[in-house]
Order: C-alpha cells, then sequence, then structure tokens
C-alpha cells in the first residue's frame, strides 16, 4: 500500500496576525509554525493503516514550501512516515491552491499512490479546495471532511461529517484521495525514539519549479485586519477591579443576577 | 454577470440555507438561476429559472453524477459564477467542478466590496479580498453573512436535466442521525464556555464552575471538544448546538465563524480573552481583556458571596 500524506505548515492561530508590507499576506516575523491541524489527523489514519496492514504500507509526507516546512515533515515523519518529501518553494503565499494542486499531482502521478491523505483545510488560508482538486487532476475517487475511515481490502467505509451534527456514510474503492475532519482519530504525539529515528529516514528536497507549470487562477489583491465594529465595551486593567466592574455591568444590562 | 446557485437539500428536504445563496447573488447585483437536486416539490419559493435533476435517480449525495448535473447547468445557463453555501457539500463539489472547468474558485466568502469577493482567512482574523482570473468562477458563501431578508416567495419556471448514467465512485450508504443530546443548552439561560485559550483540561473546572455560579450550563468550541477536554453534548456552534441563552461568557474563545454561528443571537455577550483583537469582539457587547485562568476564578469568588 503506498500511502501519501499532504501537510501543510501554518502559523499558530492564537497569533495575533499583522499583515506584511505588500499588503496581500500575513507578516510571517514573530509568527510560531507549527503542522496545519487538519493534518495532523491525516498522518495519524496514514500511520493507522499501515499498523493495520502489519507494516505492509509506504508513507510519504509531502509539504510545499520555504525551509521553515521541514519542521512539519519532520513531525510527520516521526508520527511514522516513511519518507519526508520537501518541494522547496520560497512563494508559498503567492500560490493559489490550483496551483498547489496541480504541484503535488505533478508529483504523485507516475507514482501511484493507493492513497492520499490530506486535511479538509489549512487554517491559515482555509480554501477546502486542494484535496478535492488534486482527486479531479489524478482521476482518483474523493471523499471529504471524514471523521470516520475504515479500509478492508480496497475498500473504504468512511464517515462525512455534514451540518447539524448529521453524517453521512460512503462508500469506495482505492485509489482515492481522502480529506480530513477534526477528531478522525486522536492523534499521537512523536515519542522520543521515533524523533530520533527521523534522521535515518530519507528526506528528499524538490525545487517547485521541478512540478509546477500551471498559473494561478486566483489573486489575493489585498489582505487586511476586519473592520471593528466597535460593538464590544472593551474593559482592561487590574483582576479584581475587571470583576466587580463586570459583574456591575451583568446586574445593570442582564436579568441573571437578579 | 449571471450567477448559477446550487441549491442545498438533504433528506427530502430544501434546506433554508439554499435562500443565502440568492441573497448573495442580489447583493452582487448578478441575474440569478438555481439548481435543485431534489424533487420538484420541494423546489425553491424562487420567480425565476430553477434547472431541477431528480434526487431519486441521481441520489442526493453523489459527486460523479451531482459534478455533471452542475456542469450542464452552467453549461445551459452560461453562467459566469456558479455558487455554491461553504459546507460539506460545497467543499466537496466546488473544487471538482472548478477543476473540471479550469476555472478559478474563491472559497468562504463573507462579504462583496466594491463588487469584489471578501475572504475570511486565520481563523477569521484576517480578511483578504480573492479575486478569480478566469471568466468563469466556482464560488462557496459563508453560511450567515448574507442572511436572506424578507419572505422566499415566487414560483419558479422549472427546466429538467438529465445526464447519462456514468460511474458512481463514492457510493452513498446512508445518514447517521446526530447524537442524542443529554443537554439541550438551548433551554440554558446562561451559557459559559470553553475555548482552546483556557489552555489545558484541568482549567475546564474553573469555567464550569464559574458557569455554575451563575446557574447556567458549561458550553465549549468545537477544538476543546475535539480534543477531549469537554463532551460532545456540550458544543456550541454550526456542528454542535445553535443557542441564544440571557447571558453568554466566552472563555479563551476567539470567535471562529463555525463557533459564532452557534452563538451570536445570545442576548447578551461577555467574552474573556488575552487578544484584544479577537474576532469573538465582532459579536460581544463586553469584552474583557484579560488571563481567563485568572478572571474566571475572580468572578466564580465574587458570585459566592
Amino acid at each position: 500500500m503506498k500511502i501519501l500524506v499532504c501537510i501543510k505548515q501554518v502559523p499558530d492561530m492564537e497569533s495575533r496576525f499583522k499583515v506584511n508590507a505588500d499588503g496581500v499576506w500575513y507578516d510571517e516575523r514573530d509568527l510560531a509554525f507549527r503542522m496545519n491541524e487538519y493534518d495532523e489527523y491525516a498522518v495519524e489514519q496514514a500511520v493507522r493503516i499501515k499498523e493495520q496492514l502489519g507494516g505492509a504500507a509506504d508513507i510519504t509526507i509531502l509539504s510545499i514550501g520555504p525551509a521553515r516546512v521541514v519542521e512539519a515533515i519532520k513531525k510527520g515523519m516521526a508520527m511514522g512516515g516513511d519518507r519526508g518529501v520537501h518541494v522547496k518553494d520560497d512563494s508559498l503565499a503567492q500560490r493559489d491552491p490550483w496551483q498547489l494542486a496541480s504541484t503535488i499531482a505533478a508529483f504523485a502521478r507516475s507514482k501511484n499512490f493507493d492513497l492520499i491523505f490530506t486535511g479538509m483545510q489549512s487554517q491559515d488560508r482555509g480554501s477546502t479546495q486542494v484535496g478535492a482538486i488534486l482527486a479531479e487532476l489524478l482521476g482518483y475517487a474523493c471523499a471529504t471532511t471524514l471523521i470516520g475511515f475504515e479500509l478492508n481490502g480496497d475498500v473504504v467505509t468512511a464517515r462525512r461529517e455534514l451540518e447539524g451534527g448529521v453524517k453521512a456514510i460512503v462508500r469506495f474503492r482505492l485509489p482515492a484521495v481522502v480529506t480530513c475532519q477534526l477528531g478522525l482519530n486522536t492523534p499521537r504525539y512523536p515519542t522520543l525514539p521515533n524523533i530520533m529515528k527521523v534522521r535515518q529516514k530519507e528526506l528528499l528536497a524538490f525545487p517547485v519549479a521541478d512540478f509546477l507549470t500551471e498559473e494561478s487562477l486566483t489573486i489575493t489583491e489585498k489582505m487586511y485586519l476586519p473592520e471593528k465594529k466597535g460593538r464590544a465595551r472593551v474593559l482592561e486593567g487590574d483582576v479584581s477591579q475587571l470583576a466587580d466592574q463586570l459583574l456591575a455591568i451583568l446586574k445593570e444590562k442582564t436579568t441573571v443576577l437578579r | 454577470m449571471k450567477t448559477l446557485l446550487i441549491c442545498e437539500y438533504r433528506q427530502g428536504k430544501l434546506l433554508d440555507v439554499s435562500y443565502e445563496l440568492l441573497a448573495f447573488a442580489e447583493r452582487l447585483g448578478a441575474d440569478k438561476a438555481m439548481l435543485l437536486i431534489g424533487d420538484e416539490s420541494q423546489a425553491p419559493k424562487f420567480g425565476g429559472k430553477v434547472y431541477l435533476a431528480d434526487a431519486g435517480k441521481y441520489g442526493e449525495y453523489n459527486p460523479d453524477a451531482h459534478k455533471q448535473i452542475v456542469l450542464e447547468a452552467a453549461r445551459r445557463e452560461q453562467a459566469d459564477l456558479i455558487v455554491f453555501v461553504h459546507s460539506s457539500y460545497g467543499w466537496d463539489l466546488a473544487p471538482q467542478v472548478a477543476a473540471s472547468l479550469r476555472c478559478a474558485q474563491v472559497s468562504e466568502i463573507v462579504g462583496v466590496v466594491e463588487s469584489k469577493f471578501e475572504v475570511a482567512a486565520c481563523n477569521a482574523k484576517l480578511r483578504r479580498i480573492a479575486t478569480p482570473k478566469t471568466p468563469q468562477a466556482a464560488l462557496t458563501i459563508q453560511a450567515g453573512a448574507f442572511g436572506y431578508r424578507g419572505e422566499a416567495q415566487g414560483t419558479p419556471q422549472i427546466e429538467r436535466i438529465e445526464i447519462p448514467a456514468g460511474p458512481a465512485r463514492i457510493e452513498f450508504v446512508g445518514y447517521e442521525a446526530a447524537e442524542k443530546k443529554e443537554l439541550d443548552l438551548a433551554k440554558a439561560d446562561v451559557i459559559v464556555s470553553a475555548g482552546r485559550g483556557v489552555g489545558k483540561k484541568d482549567n475546564v473546572t474553573a469555567i464550569a464552575a464559574l458557569a455554575k455560579a451563575l446557574g447556567g450550563e458549561l458550553g465549549a468550541t468545537r477544538p476543546v471538544v475535539d480534543a477531549g477536554w469537554v463532551e460532545h453534548s456540550h458544543q456550541v456552534g454550526s456542528t454542535g448546538q445553535v443557542v441564544s441563552p440571557k447571558l453568554y461568557v466566552a472563555c479563551g474563545v476567539s470567535g471562529a465563524i463555525h463557533h459564532l454561528a452557534g452563538m451570536k443571537n445570545s442576548e447578551f455577550i461577555v467574552a474573556i480573552n488575552k487578544d484584544k483583537d479577537a474576532p469573538i469582539g465582532e459579536v460581544a457587547d463586553v469584552l474583557v481583556v484579560a488571563d481567563v485562568m485568572q478572571l474566571v476564578p475572580a468572578l466564580t469568588a465574587k458570585l459566592a458571596k
């Protein structure tokens, strides 16, 4: 079983964001980067399949981006990936989902992967497109937003999360691209011995030009902080005084303390 | 500018969110036609053209067939914009349609600014203007962002679509109903919710204690539930419960759009957050800039007096 997991490295979403000098993306300075949360579920599911098959699977972890993304690839390898592929691209922020999917498709096309996992979206761009476009480009079946995954032979039975708590059960044959929703499994923490083993694993690097031949189909004209509508009354200062202030407001504005 | 609006249909019913597509097209000032893959009895109340394909024949969920139907409707309508809801259905189908057409897709549109598409980024902390470079484009719009005002009315002119039978690579087995809720948050007067900003599972106890002191229930955001800190029955948001209590206290909740969708109609909203710029401030009446784990126990202690 040949498995590809496509991951992205994104900023910690608890960060305070600033717009960069070009005004079209966020300023990456002072941000801590980590593996896109949705992709952690993708890596975990791939590793679980390898375990289910008694090790008879080969997992490639791929990421596109500047040098920093190697950290995320290594984390994926420490979780159980067999090999890392770094597609070196210093212009990641300018790529649109079409270009990213085309790049991955060009890498994957001749390699006959049985299963391709990715997160259902990235936390920064949140386009929810790359996995489904990739499936279309490779001619693979595509199942999105999965919170359940069961492999039997070459048949997958999966649960898709819909709205309002409803789920859909779907079944499909490999090869397939699947996109992972939060809660699909419980991603493992890499153990120290497994982190040490990463050094012995293969980490390939390619310039993005090896795979990227497509122009972007969308353009970001501008990025900005949302306009403050100024609805909230903002309280700042000493904690004890804040608590008193807040309780006074609740007494005045609501009926819950009466 | 011609839009083809792709209705949402599930378990034999047209979903109301479909009408938001009309609101979006009106905001753009574009011509409108709709596509329903469903039953004719569920056709939207809309006085324009509705392309109709029978879900009895093609299935409610069958991405291969639905893609062909959308492409056929877009071809007949000569649609410039093919508009989906930003939902599990749109996430699945829009990129496959766009890739088939080799056209641009703009996802999660939350606004229209000078006829351009405004989309959310980084957990709604940033916005960007994203513009298609191709003449045709697929779009997904954020539910709730363009709220349909007024009563839907009108009788559609139905035009049927049939497509040749083709392979269905994804077999739809069935629906699984929402888990039975042990806790009906909708009945609570006060909800105090824990977001990821509370830091760790142990800290949830302090949030629950404040909820109790206020005579309310504990709520939670999706990441907190997924991390196993709080049970799913407490989850507030588009994939949890939708609530409108008299008082909603959001502790360490940044304000992701799907959480806001579940609580923004609360009568009074207090947010406690270290980050003054957190998007929760957009819906809150009061934003207390403080460390949750300092302020919450202080509040609980003062309430006990």
